[in-house]
């Protein structure tokens, strides 16, 4: 079946900002799948409203639109582009039910456009707990015994014919959202109404618990003539219970016989047939007794996945691009196998390694968060490590997590079975420790529920790390090249030899012990491979392949962590194109499966491996790199530059010096002094014990920190002695504090600029809408400034331009600064490309990335003919996605630490038009009429009747507790009052909980100060209704709601280039 | 000279190419064909189907023996290869049964190792083709070699008329199928019998007057090992009995049918081992994901009249299955039984029977 001729135009849907259970792997289908269709002659449109994406460089699709991803924004690009068809699997969830809810409004057939991929039966069938269930039932497939749920006396009847404990999961949801266990009768109620309030169609499927049996996963493809094949099997090593995207995982199913193996795999053929997905990937999960063989159908995600990501990086079986393919008519035997070349599509991946996927965690960032693993999903990234065996590839999978905490380490083995009982975060450090110990693997296996045949590995693991224990020196390259083998990396032989790392390093290829690499072939050696793709092991004979253009070497950035996320992903991409296009071989680094950069396309040498000193020492003595790239991926490569260097690897740019004089505050102190520069007062505290005269030193109100943490971990503001006395019991830190002086009331403003150590470019400044004091991550900020003066903006310029050259910066770089009354504050300088660098790329089409490996490779930045200033376009706005609705206890209020897991983008002719955007592609469009809660701290009061005032203009009715009221109704404002909690029901939680409230403005004073306000801010959380946490914030949303849809039009980012600059309307947004 | 941890057996293969390895099955001296399958799980179906016997077979799925061993995963009473090569044997239990893999090829005298570079190996076989390999627990690398040297190849050897099981007979109902055993894997039979005939299994050697005198409705060719050009005894019975009752082979059985209709066979390059073989039903265009052991193929360069070609290789466009329909004989490369690998052709036994009733 050829292509079809018949389609000219097809709409793609991204999946929007990165969120917990929907991250990079959407942007690397997406990617893939619109350069397919592009290769084939179709026209692409394209829309994702977030920034940090790959797939929204103006380059990957033919018109390309950062709008929100609703309805009314979709209907309005498909008038404007008129596409034929609409490709809604490569996107997640989100795409997906877009397209239903397209489909049932009838804005597809009104517009003519077919939905390819799945049709919306299909979907409804897979996404449609009880249409799946009599889908199976009707195809002879089994699944848990459950009932359908739509109400909370449902739930009870459920309970009382099934028996506890209870899977909880809720229909049209991702990552297990709102999903659960319920245990017993007292905690159904409230965990099922959660459950309900997740669904959007408030449908939840109540089914028996089979938590403990094995759970496995298999990757299916499906063209229009009915050929399908499984591309991967994935064994969770964690069984059912712990979530497939929590659980670490490993490909092929290391346990299973062949007769289990075909027998799931024959089910799952049958039901990708069952539920009529015509052509595409999907992801069919399954649930095995191992005892009584019993396998149960758990759910199919009729679209690429997590786990498709995941498998085509495991086998190198591209699943988005032939998805894509297959979606346009192309059957999988006409399609190549592109690793081989002369092979087809239409075959089944053989591998001669082992692939371990281990999940990354951010529970430290979020310390009122149930750290139980269960049946939603949790972690915020993951690491994949290859390897030729499971301990290879699952020691390189956990040194690649690159823990900014250590796992607590248990007091005994009793202490550390004990723990194992419990699904968490660092269970398999507690397993290798217990096994190390002298725990058996019987009973590890026994107290963790994890399958025997792991534990024996794991325990060989274990043994392997007490062999070596002893000096170093004593060990040969017979022992060292066993050890790594069996899995151990140069970090673990340094901490069983009392050394380090590079100890360790320098000894083991004094002795000849090198990796080996292997390229990923899709076919275990049967044919030759074209891509080189690669891992390393430690075998007698590599197959690397290179050709004469110098390396440039492109560290990624690992796992997506909070504070490091796609956007690094997207600045190394670029890196690499960038490589390629000045004549050198790109070669690329990164172990996280969910991105763009592991796409073994991107570069001319892909590496799969852990960003690790000795992985990442190995390859530069396997490349002879011209130079090695370190400034692109977030903290991750920065922290290597140092010791790479000192090893005698060429790093290109801004000089590892520069990195220490940026971070070290006494060394950064002195230049800005030398600079004429001006930081907030700061000292260090030795101790915890002397943070209350460093305090005193430098007034209240102090934002601390210990020195040590990355990322804004563990900061707060303390307003006096007391509240720093508190933080200190809460956070108990360990080692050295520092104490700033605290910037009250500023605005921040943060600057992207790139430099070739004397002469410096400022790409933009950006204004945030939240004061300083609320983590640059996870405020909003908005592009140009609004309210900052052109003078001041030219300060920040100059002031940047001087630390560009103090620094010694050769590249990128970001300053991040406060500003009060006129009073220019250094907060901190990143030698660094900085998570903004892709929204500002977008905002003003200069494609920063490439002009700084120019930099870094030497030229002078008036080599790069960059314009005098940036050009100004539209305004541009950009808004963080928080993960609170995933963690319910947390209480959704900012700070100095970051949390955010995403980003939107707005881009409109005015600041309220971009702000309303962003908004709505942030997942929290502002109402456009209802009933808004307001209540502010004392300070806000004055300005919160102005907001009230905008609003009630604008045909909203307030609502407020009593203070607020009063203040709000002494400004002549008409406001209905309503009790606080504890004034007793029916309160404002009650109100919010029922409907009653559209909006919530609810500005928080410190810490612990009002319960009252946690209360009403996780309230509106769990309702979904856009809560609004700060002032400034609070003033831009009542200016955009009451501009209504004004400038809504959507923007292709195509039409930009050359878009009339609108500054006559900037400024117009303001109060 | 690869190193292996801890060096206890030697590998070597006809062209010089010497592995360190690890002996983790019988001791002594094996040499044979040295060949690699890319199938992933199903390690004993493997090592018990008869069509590997003289060989030495490597597995390139890199951890090998992780569920353990049972009478369940048996396709024949007995190891065939003559030595095993992997990257790394498991010797504990699992859902095959209680007894550890490596225990299970000592029990059955398999020398077998680990530890081996196996991806080496593969390519090595990829790029070298064909050759002669041998394990040794016993031998230097330099006699190993010259044994491997002097050791004679598959080619112009009928060794399946040696594999064939005894007689014996499955199933209770439905038409009468003889099935002629050149070393036939247990789960052929059973498929047949489960299709709904009375399958009658007897040994190679046996005649077309006798196969006929049993009164077939249909006769079936099996799988077995080596060179089928040098089969001539069953090559002459499936003459013999072409056109009389509908007939169909796999595997070596196809080859033998092949010769019947006046084809020749070739060897392959390095031959089709795995379970992730896609071949194309010249029917209907459908692809079939096929299970496959052969190391020789039909070369069909020049097609008798009355001879069909259903099925190629998606792979290296090499013959998959005959057909001649005025003789009603058809046969397939692949195995459609399966065991171990994926089971997508499994219909093509209830077609063969279905065509009796
Ligand atoms: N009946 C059940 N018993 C035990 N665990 C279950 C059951 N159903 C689902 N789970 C667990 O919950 C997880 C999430 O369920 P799933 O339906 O896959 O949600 P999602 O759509 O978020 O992937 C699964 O990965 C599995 O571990
Ligand atoms: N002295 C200060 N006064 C006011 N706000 C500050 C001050 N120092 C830091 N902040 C706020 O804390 C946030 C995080 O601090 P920063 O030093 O940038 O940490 P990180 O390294 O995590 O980016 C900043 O974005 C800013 O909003
Ligand atoms: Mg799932
Ligand atoms: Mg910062």
């Amino acid at each position: 079946m050829p292509m079809r001729t018949d389609i000219h135009t097809v709409l793609v849907l991204g999946s929007g900002p990165i969120v917990i259970g929907q991250a990079g792997e959407f942007d690397y289908s997406g990617t893939q799948a619109c350069t397919a269709l592009r290769e084939d002659g179709y026209r692409v449109v394209l829309v994702n409203s977030n920034p940090a994406s790959i797939m929204t460089d103006p380059q990957v699709a033919d018109r390309t639109y950062v709008e929100p991803l609703d309805a009314e924004a979709v209907e309005a690009i498909i008038a404007r582009e008129r596409p034929d068809a609409l490709l809604p699997t490569l996107g997640g969830q989100t795409a997906l039910n877009l397209a239903v809810e397209l489909d049932r409004e009838g804005v597809l057939a009104r517009h003519g456009v077919e939905l390819i991929g799945a049709d919306a039966a299909a979907i409804h069938r897979a996404e449609d707990r009880d249409a799946f269930r009599s889908c199976m039932a009707a195809a002879g497939l089994q699944t848990p015994p459950s009932r359908i749920v739509t109400d909370l006396s449902q739930g009870s009847a459920a309970a009382e014919e099934l028996g506890f404990p209870l899977i909880l999961r809720p229909g049209f949801t991702l990552g297990g959202e709102g999903g659960g266990v319920a245990l017993g009768a007292d905690d159904l109620d409230e965990r099922l109404l959660a459950a309900l309030d997740a669904s959007p169609i408030r449908q939840v499927l109540v089914e028996r618990s089979v938590i403990g049996w094995g759970e496995f996963e298999l990757e299916v493809m499906r063209d229009g003539a009915d050929n399908a094949i499984v591309v991967c099997s994935i064994e969770n090593i964690d069984p059912m219970g712990v979530h497939t995207g929590d659980s670490v995982t490993v490909a092929p199913a290391m346990s299973l016989s062949d007769d289990e193996l075909q027998r799931m795999r024959d089910a799952a053929l049958a039901v990708i047939r069952a539920v009529g997905v015509s052509t595409g990937g999907a992801n069919v999960q399954f649930a095995l007794n191992r005892d009584t063989g019993e396998l149960y159908v758990i759910e199919m995600n009729p679209r690429v996945s997590r786990s498709s990501a995941l498998a085509s990086k495991a086998t190198g079986y591209p699943i988005a691009k032939i998805a894509a393919r297959l979606a346009l008519g192309g059957t999988l035997d006409e399609l190549a196998n592109e690793i081989t070349g002369v092979t087809p599509a239409s075959f089944e991946p053989a591998l001669d390694y082992v692939a371990v996927k281990v999940p990354r965690f951010a529970f430290e960032k979020l310390p009122n968060a149930h750290a139980e693993l269960t049946t939603h999903m949790k972690s915020v990234g993951e690491v994949l490590a290859l390897g030729r065996t499971f301990g290879e590839a699952m020691g390189k999978a956990l040194a690649g997590r690159e823990l900014d905490v250590a796992p607590r380490e248990p007091a005994s083995v009793a202490d550390a079975l004990e723990r194992l009982r419990t699904p968490a975060w660092d269970r398999f450090d507690v397993m290798l420790w217990a096994l190390g110990a002298g725990a058996s693997a019987a009973e590890v296996s026994d107290a963790s529920g994890v399958h025997p045949w792991f534990c024996g590995e794991l325990a060989a693991l274990a043994a392997e790390r007490a062999r070596v224990a002893g000096p170093l020196d004593a060990l040969g390259a017979g022992e060292l090249l066993r050890a790594r083998r069996a899995g151990l990396t140069d970090r673990d032989l340094a901490a069983a030899t009392g050394t380090d790392e590079i100890a360790v390093g320098r000894r083991r290829r004094a002795l000849g012990v090198r990796p080996t690499y292997h390229a990923v072939d899709t076919c275990a050696g049967e044919f030759a491979a074209q891509t080189t793709y690669y891992y390393a092991a430690f075998e007698s004979e590599g197959e690397l392949r290179r050709d004469d253009r110098p390396a440039l070497v492109v560290l990624g950035s690992g796992p997506n962590r909070i504070g490091q996320g796609v956007e690094f992903d997207y600045c190394c991409v670029h890196a690499a194109r960038a490589a390629r296009e000045l004549g050198h071989a790109a070669v690329m680094v990164n172990c996280n499966p969910e991105t763009v950069s592991t796409d073994h396309g991107v570069s001319d040498r892909l590496y799969l491996e852990p960003l690790t000193l000795d992985a990442v020492l190995d390859i530069c003595e396997a490349e002879r790199p011209l130079g090695l790239i370190t400034q692109l991926g977030g903290q991750t490569p920065l922290r290597l530059a140092a010791p790479l260097v000192a090893e005698g690897v060429p790093v290109l740019g801004t000089p590892p010096e520069a990195i220490d004089l940026a971070e070290d505050r006494g060394r950064f102190g002195a230049l800005l002094d030398r600079l004429g520069l001006r930081a907030p007062r700061w000292a260090v505290a030795a101790e915890p014990g002397d943070a209350l005269a460093a305090a005193d030193e430098v007034g209240y109100p102090v934002l601390v920190r210990p020195s040590y943490v990355l990322g804004g971990r563990a900061m707060a503001v303390c307003e006096g002695p007391e509240e720093l006395r508190a933080y200190l019991r809460r956070e108990a830190p360990r080692g050295p504090l520092l104490v700033d002086r605290f910037v009250e009331g500023a605005i921040e403003l943060d600057v992207d600029a790139l430099s070739d150590g004397t002469s410096c470019w400022t790409a933009a400044v950006m204004e945030h809408i939240e004061a300083a004091g609320i983590h640059s991550g996870d405020s909003a900020c908005v592009l140009p400034p609004q309210e900052a003066p052109a003078r001041l903006v030219d300060e920040l310029r100059e002031q940047t331009a001087a630390l560009a050259a103090g620094l010694g910066v050769i590249g990128l770089m970001n300053v991040q600064f406060a500003v009060r009354d006129g009073d220019v504050y250094v907060i901190e300088a990143n030698p660094r490309a900085s998570r903004t660098v892709p929204f500002v790329a977008k905002a003003t089409g200069v494609p920063l990335v490439r002009h700084a490996v120019r930099l870094m490779l030497g030229e002078p930045l008036e080599a790069l003919g960059l314009p005098a200033r940036t050009p100004e376009r539209q305004v541009a706005v950009k808004e963080a996605v928080l993960p609170f609705g995933r963690f319910p206890g947390e209480d959704p209020v900012l700070g100095p630490e970051m949390r955010a897991t995403g980003e939107s983008m707005g881009i409109g002719p005015t600041f309220a038009a971009a702000f309303a955007k962003a908004q709505r592609g942030a997942g929290q469009a502002l109402p456009q009429a209802g009933v808004a809660f307001l209540s502010a701290r004392d300070p806000d009061k004055a300005r919160m009747a102005g907001v009230a005032r905008r609003l009630a203009g604008a045909g909203m009715d307030l609502v407020a507790t009593a203070g607020t009221a009063a203040a709000l109704a002494a400004e002549g404002l008409d406001v209905a009052s309503v009790a606080k909690v504890s004034e007793g029901s029916p309160h404002v939680v009650d109100l919010i909980a029922g409907g009653g409230v559209d909006l919530v403005v609810n500005t928080p004073s410190g810490p612990g100060a009002r319960p009252d306000g946690a209360l009403i801010r996780r309230a509106a959380v769990r309702a979904s209704i856009p809560c609004i946490t700060t002032i400034e914030a609070a003033e831009v949303a009542a200016v955009a709601i009451a501009s209504g849809r004004e400038g809504a039009a959507p923007v292709a980012l195509q039409d930009l280039a050359e878009g009339p600059s609108s500054l006559s309307e900037i400024g117009d947004g303001r109060p | 000279m690869s190193p292996a941890t801890v060096a206890t057996a030697t590998v070597a293969l006809e062209d010089g190419l010497v592995l360190e390895a690890r002996s983790v099955g019988a001791h002594g001296t094996a040499l044979g064909e040295a060949v690699f399958t890319t199938g992933m799980s199903g390690y004993q179906e493997a090592v018990t189907d008869p069509s590997y016997a003289e060989q030495v077979l490597c597995f390139a799925a890199p951890m090998i023996g992780n569920y353990g061993a049972g009478p369940s995963c048996d396709e024949s009473p007995r190891a065939w290869p003559r030595a095993v090569v992997m990257a790394r044997a498991g010797d504990g239990p699992g859902a095959a049964g209680p007894e550890g893999w490596c225990a299970w090829l000592r029990r059955h005298g398999v020398v077998a190792v680990d530890d081996v570079d196996t991806r080496r190996l593969v390519r090595h076989l990829r790029e070298g083709g064909a050759m002669r390999g041998g394990v040794s627990t016993e031998l230097g690398p330099e006699e190993l070699l010259a044994a491997v040297r002097a050791h004679p190849t598959l080619d112009g050897r009928d060794i399946a008329s040696a594999a064939a099981g005894p007689a014996r007979r499955l199933g209770q109902d439905g038409p009468r199928v003889v099935a002629i055993d050149c070393g036939m894997k247990e789960s052929i039979a059973r498929s047949l019998a489960g299709a709904g005939c009375r399958l009658e299994v007897v040994p190679a050697g046996i005649t077309a007057g006798e196969v006929l005198a049993l009164g077939p409705d249909g006769i079936f060719v099996s799988n077995g090992p080596g060179d089928p050009a040098a089969v001539a005894a069953v090559i002459a019975t499936v003459r013999g009995v072409l056109g009389e009752v509908p007939l169909f082979g796999i595997c070596l059985g196809h080859q033998l049918l092949g010769h019947a209709l006046g084809l020749a066979t070739e060897r392959l390059p390095f031959g089709h081992r795995g379970s992730n073989h896609p071949v194309r039903r010249a029917e209907d265009g459908a692809v079939e994901i096929t299970v496959q052991n052969h190391g020789y193929a039909v070369d069909a360069a020049r097609l008798p009249d009355g001879v069909e070609i259903t099925h190629t290789s998606l792979f290296d466009g090499s013959v998959e299955g005959l057909r001649a329909p005025e003789l009603r004989a058809s046969s397939v490369q692949y195995h459609p039984e399966a065991r171990p690998g994926p089971r997508d052709a499994g219909y093509l036994f209830r077609s063969f029977v279905g065509e009796l009733a």
